[in-house]
Formats: structure tokens, sequence, C-alpha cells
């Protein structure tokens, strides 16, 4: 399991292959990559992204340890990034490992559904026009708990 | 006790973090002596139920006591992913 909270950015495509070299014996190895998206095109200049040092690598290691609780997995990752993020820039990424594909699909969605809504991260929208405003939790995200 | 303030808390206050000495002996009589100290407080804590705390980083209700906890943290509900 490898929880990793970093400014700098990650390649997917080999943060992937690692993952799936360090998990063998798996059958199934389900990956997420979250990007920055800019909805109306041209609108949104950056993305900030702001964090609870300390507490997120706690929150996030207590969700993988629950995932990897729950369900047969061989191995987890978690990397979410924080600071200044342009529009297409990979933010976060999640990647399981299991000997069957139902394990490691719920497991990379109960990843995802926790880490939104308890995690310690906050997003700020930068505005081309140079308006910025904190990105408000949804409803729906707090409601894709209850299904857990 | 260290007290924290991430995201528009922390905007609305205007520091992200400060010490603070307190016999508040749970967390919501804690947030009364900061909103009666400073009306950047009264803002930042008009609404509790758009807020979250961690105390010692577990997140944890206003009600909890203070008793022992050494960090206290204020911020909105998260937005990660």
């Amino acid at each position: 399991m490898r929880i990793s909270v970093q400014e700098t950015p990650f390649a997917p495509g080999a943060e992937g292959d690692a993952f799936a070299a360090g998990a063998a014996g798996a059958g199934a190895v389900v990956t997420f990559t979250g990007v920055v998206r800019d909805a109306d095109q041209g609108r949104l200049q950056a993305m900030e992204i702001e964090h609870y040092p300390g507490m997120t690598e706690k929150a996030l290691t207590a969700i993988a340890e629950e995932a990897c609780t729950r369900w047969s997995l061989a191995d987890a990752l978690v990397i979410h990034r924080y600071g200044r993020l342009a529009p297409g820039e990979r933010i976060m990424m999640v990647a399981t490992a299991a000997r069957h594909r139902r394990d490691a699909f719920e497991a990379a969605e109960y990843l995802m559904d926790y880490l939104k809504s308890r995690a310690p991260f906050w997003k700020k929208e930068i505005l081309t026009g140079g308006d910025a405003d904190w990105v408000a939790a949804k409803d729906a995200d707090e409601d894709a708990l209850k299904r857990w | 006790m260290d007290i924290l303030y991430f995201a528009w808390v922390r905007e609305r206050i205007g520091l992200p973090r400060e010490q603070v000495e307190t016999s508040a002996a749970t967390v919501a009589e804690l947030v009364e002596e900061l909103r009666a100290c400073d009306e950047r407080y009264a803002a930042a804590f008009a609404d509790l139920s758009a807020l979250r705390v961690a105390l010692d980083q577990e997140l944890s209700e206003f009600d909890a006591p203070l008793a022992g906890v050494r960090e206290v943290a204020f911020f909105p509900p998260m937005t990660g992913g």
C-alpha cells in the first residue's frame, strides 16, 4: 500500500506499470486518474488545492487500510496532488490490485468516494477573469458514502 | 492549544494557525469564545453546519470534549478527488 501527497506531477502510465509489477499474482488491476476539468473551455485558469499536512496522510492511510479490510486486495495506491494545477493536469490517481476484478473495481470506487469527502483537501477555482471561489462540497458526494 | 484554519475559514479569519489559551470544555465552547473575541471569527463561525472540525487530526464533532487535545482544526467540508 502506498499513499503519496505531493506537489509534483506524476505519470499515470509509469505509476500504473510499477504498481501492477509489484502486485504479482493479482488477476485484476484497476487504475483511475482524476484530471482538472475545465467544463466551459477557457473559463478556468487554475485549480488551487489546499490540504492539511499530517492529517491528509493519516486520513488517506486509514481509508486505504479500510479498503484492504473490506475487499481482498493484493495492493492499493493513492496519489493526490496539492498546489496550483492547470486545466488538463492530473490531480490524483488510485490503483487497486486483486485476484478478481470485482474486488479491484469496488475497492477503487470506495477509495474515490471516501477521499472526495473524508480526506482533508479543498479546491479553489481561479477563473480567467481573476475571480476565485472555493468549490463547494456536493450532497451527492456525501450520499455516495451511504452505499458502503 | 494550536488552532488551525483551512480554505475559506482561513481566509475569513486571516491566519492559518494560532495558539490560544482556553478553558473551554468542548469544541462548541471554544467556538463561542472565538466568536466573542473578534468579528472575523463571528463571520467564519456564523454557520457551524457549513464547518467541520478535527481534533488531533481526527474528524470529530462540535460537542466533543477538548480535554487532552493539542490541535484543533476548523475547515469547510472536504472536496478532494
